[in-house]
């Protein structure tokens, strides 16, 4: 590989205000340069575009052109508005412009001899004069290929349209499709003309589940995180990537512990949970995945901290009840403003309308911690893809606030085994905490352990925990015992334990 | 062909390249040789009103517009091929000749 023309010189790049996408990208865009986005039909390709402007005018000030190839502006001007995006009064404030080269319904165009797209290059030099436009978004090139016959003149027309926006200093963004996900970059081989930068925009139906990732296939000479990203679109709030692997490498800042509200468990988390984690608790149904999430209200509370509690699984009463039957009084703590119960049936909304709403509980009661209880119970609101969805939107909004959130999922059996909730949920969990029965010479016990802590070091034991009307009470690590976490436990001998112990002794 | 209505056209390059000059020169023919004078024919260069352009929705030059009679019809090339100029202007029918 030959090494590029000024290897020495460092790539700037442009912030897009895309959440997640300037973590990915290293800080954003390319900036002075193209980028080409290229995605199948339904991708996101044209709300991407949109958002770039969008996030400029509204985190930065810096005016935006829009050229649409293929939607008519009045309609990017109505369908973005879910989006919250006030185009027509950023247009009226002069900071969006729109060049409309969508297609003239009930116009027919003949085309003759040779042209070329001069009119073109001087609509969007004009409307980047107009309004001292830093960002331009155009949308989408395989449509200015289907205005024309002769594609060789639209080639070397935009190959002409890439240098011209080089001369103008200005940080593009084209869009392109493809026709399949894994295939050819983009129709009409535009990547090869138009942008020395590609992202690529998926939406793949695996197994019934749609699954929206985002990759940055290249940036020459800027680095870049590689590989796919899962990204949802939200109303209000458009594209946000979750950058699962860029949180770990970035975000692991605050190193400030919080109580759970068990003292042994934050021993066994090695001090307590990170501030801005998301903990995971999964276990089988009354197995004291309520009366942790109690804890951890507690907890909260005594340190003068406000906790929101969103329940999906029983009644406002029952909790009330529960949580007295462990020493804690709710409505003592709601009086205080330290605690605020919310609940709802799964059934009651579509897990959009949840999502919305939970947010909207967060906004307003502004919570110095989080708990959900149960995540699982949603999942039958919605479709697995969906839910996915749904998890991830959710995790990276409470992500974003930096307070912990806690959230719990019932496992599918009694005896433990992986949930929907755990398979979506764990990778972007910071720490995930298993409660799980234990049969032992015909009695039950149950056992807890810290399976993962993001950053830190933490217990590998399980350990066994009781419940009394003070609430949770752990003891010592099941010894002679194997196979609990797979909810087949099997004794071992006093010879075979110590064989076993034997054989890892350091 | 109706003997007495009057044609307006417009005309937009970019520019005086040799292409414009060349559909300026290919359009004024066809309309002394097919339109018997009755015409009104504008040229509008684009670089000197970028936002003509824009308000009339020109992607590509030359772009010949013809206003009247209705309805407007959108011709764009260096009209090199008169016949098919003539068919785009609904002066010659597609199956004659």
């Amino acid at each position: 590989m030959s090494a590029t023309e000024n290897a020495n010189v460092p790539v700037e790049k442009l912030v897009t205000g895309i959440e997640g996408f300037d973590l990915i990208s290293q800080g954003g865009l390319p900036s002075g340069r193209t980028t080409l986005v290229t995605g199948t039909a339904g991708s996101a390709k044209t709300v991407f575009a949109a958002q770039f402007l969008a996030e400029g005018i509204r985190k930065d000030g810096a005016p935006g052109v829009f050229v649409t190839f293929e939607e008519a502006s009045e309609d990017i001007r109505k369908n973005l508005l879910s989006m919250g995006w006030t185009i027509a009064e950023w247009e009226r404030r002069g900071l969006w412009r729109f060049v409309d080269a969508s297609p003239q319904p009930g116009e027919d165009t003949i085309e003759i001899g040779e042209f070329d797209l001069g009119p073109l290059l001087a609509r969007i030099e004009h409307a980047v004069n107009m309004v001292g436009a830093r960002r331009i978004s155009i949308d989408s090139l395989g449509a200015v290929f289907s205005q024309f016959v002769n594609a060789a003149i639209v080639r070397s027309e935009l190959r002409r349209l890439g240098v011209a926006l080089k001369g103008l200093g200005v940080t593009a963004l084209m869009t392109s499709e493809r026709t399949e996900e894994y295939g050819e970059i983009a129709r009409f081989g535009v990547e090869e003309f138009v942008a020395d930068n590609v992202v690529i925009l998926r939406n793949v139906l695996e197994e019934e589940k749609r699954r929206r990732t985002i990759e940055i296939l290249k940036f020459r000479g800027a680095g870049h995180q590689k590989g796919e990203y899962p990204f949802t679109v939200l109303p209000d709030q458009g594209i946000i990537v979750i950058p699962i692997s860029a949180i770990e490498l970035k975000q692991r800042s605050t190193q400030t512990r919080v109580t759970s509200g068990v003292v042994d468990l934050d021993r066994m988390c090695g001090g307590g949970f990170f501030r801005d984690s998301l903990i995971l608790v999964s276990g089988a149904t009354g197995c004291g995945k309520t009366l942790l999430t109690t804890e951890f209200i507690k907890g909260g509370a005594l340190k003068g901290e406000k906790c929101l509690l969103l329940a999906y699984e029983e009644s406002r009463e029952q909790l009330i009840r529960n949580a007295i039957g462990w020493g804690i009084d709710f409505e003592a703590l709601e009086k205080d403003g330290l605690l605020k119960v919310v609940c709802a049936y799964p059934e009651s909304a579509g897990l959009e309308d949840h999502l919305i709403n939970m947010k909207s509980e967060i906004d307003r009661f502004k919570p110095d911690r989080l708990a959900v209880d149960s995540v699982s119970a949603l999942e039958r609101v919605g479709t697995r893809g969906g839910f996915r969805e749904f998890i991830i939107s959710l995790a990276s909004f409470v992500k974003h606030r930096e307070i912990p959130g806690m959230f719990t999922a019932t496992t599918a059996t009694l005896m433990g085994g992986p949930s929907v909730t755990e398979s979506h949920f764990s990778s972007i969990t910071d720490t995930i905490i298993l409660l799980r029965y234990v049969e032992m010479l015909g009695e039950m016990r149950r056992g807890i352990t810290v399976l993962k802590m993001r950053g830190s070091r933490h217990e590998k034991d399980i350990r066994e925990f009781s419940i009394d009307e003070n609430g949770m009470h752990i003891g010592k690590p099941f010894r002679n015992v194997v196979g609990i976490l797979t909810g087949k436990p099997e004794y071992l001998s006093r010879e075979e334990s110590d064989r076993l112990a034997g054989m890892f002794q350091e | 062909m109706s003997e007495n209505r009057k044609f307006i056209l417009k005309l937009y390059i970019t520019g005086h390249t040799a292409r414009s000059e060349r559909a300026i020169k290919n359009l004024r023919r066809i309309c002394e040789d097919d339109l018997g004078g009755k015409y009104e024919m504008r040229v509008i260069d684009i670089l000197e009103q970028p936002q003509l352009a824009e308000d009339e929705k020109i992607l590509a030059t030359p772009t010949l517009i013809r206003v009247l009679p209705p309805p407007l019809r959108r011709i764009i090339g260096d009209l090199s091929d008169t016949e098919k100029v003539l068919v785009g202007l609904d002066l010659l029918p597609l199956d004659n000749n």
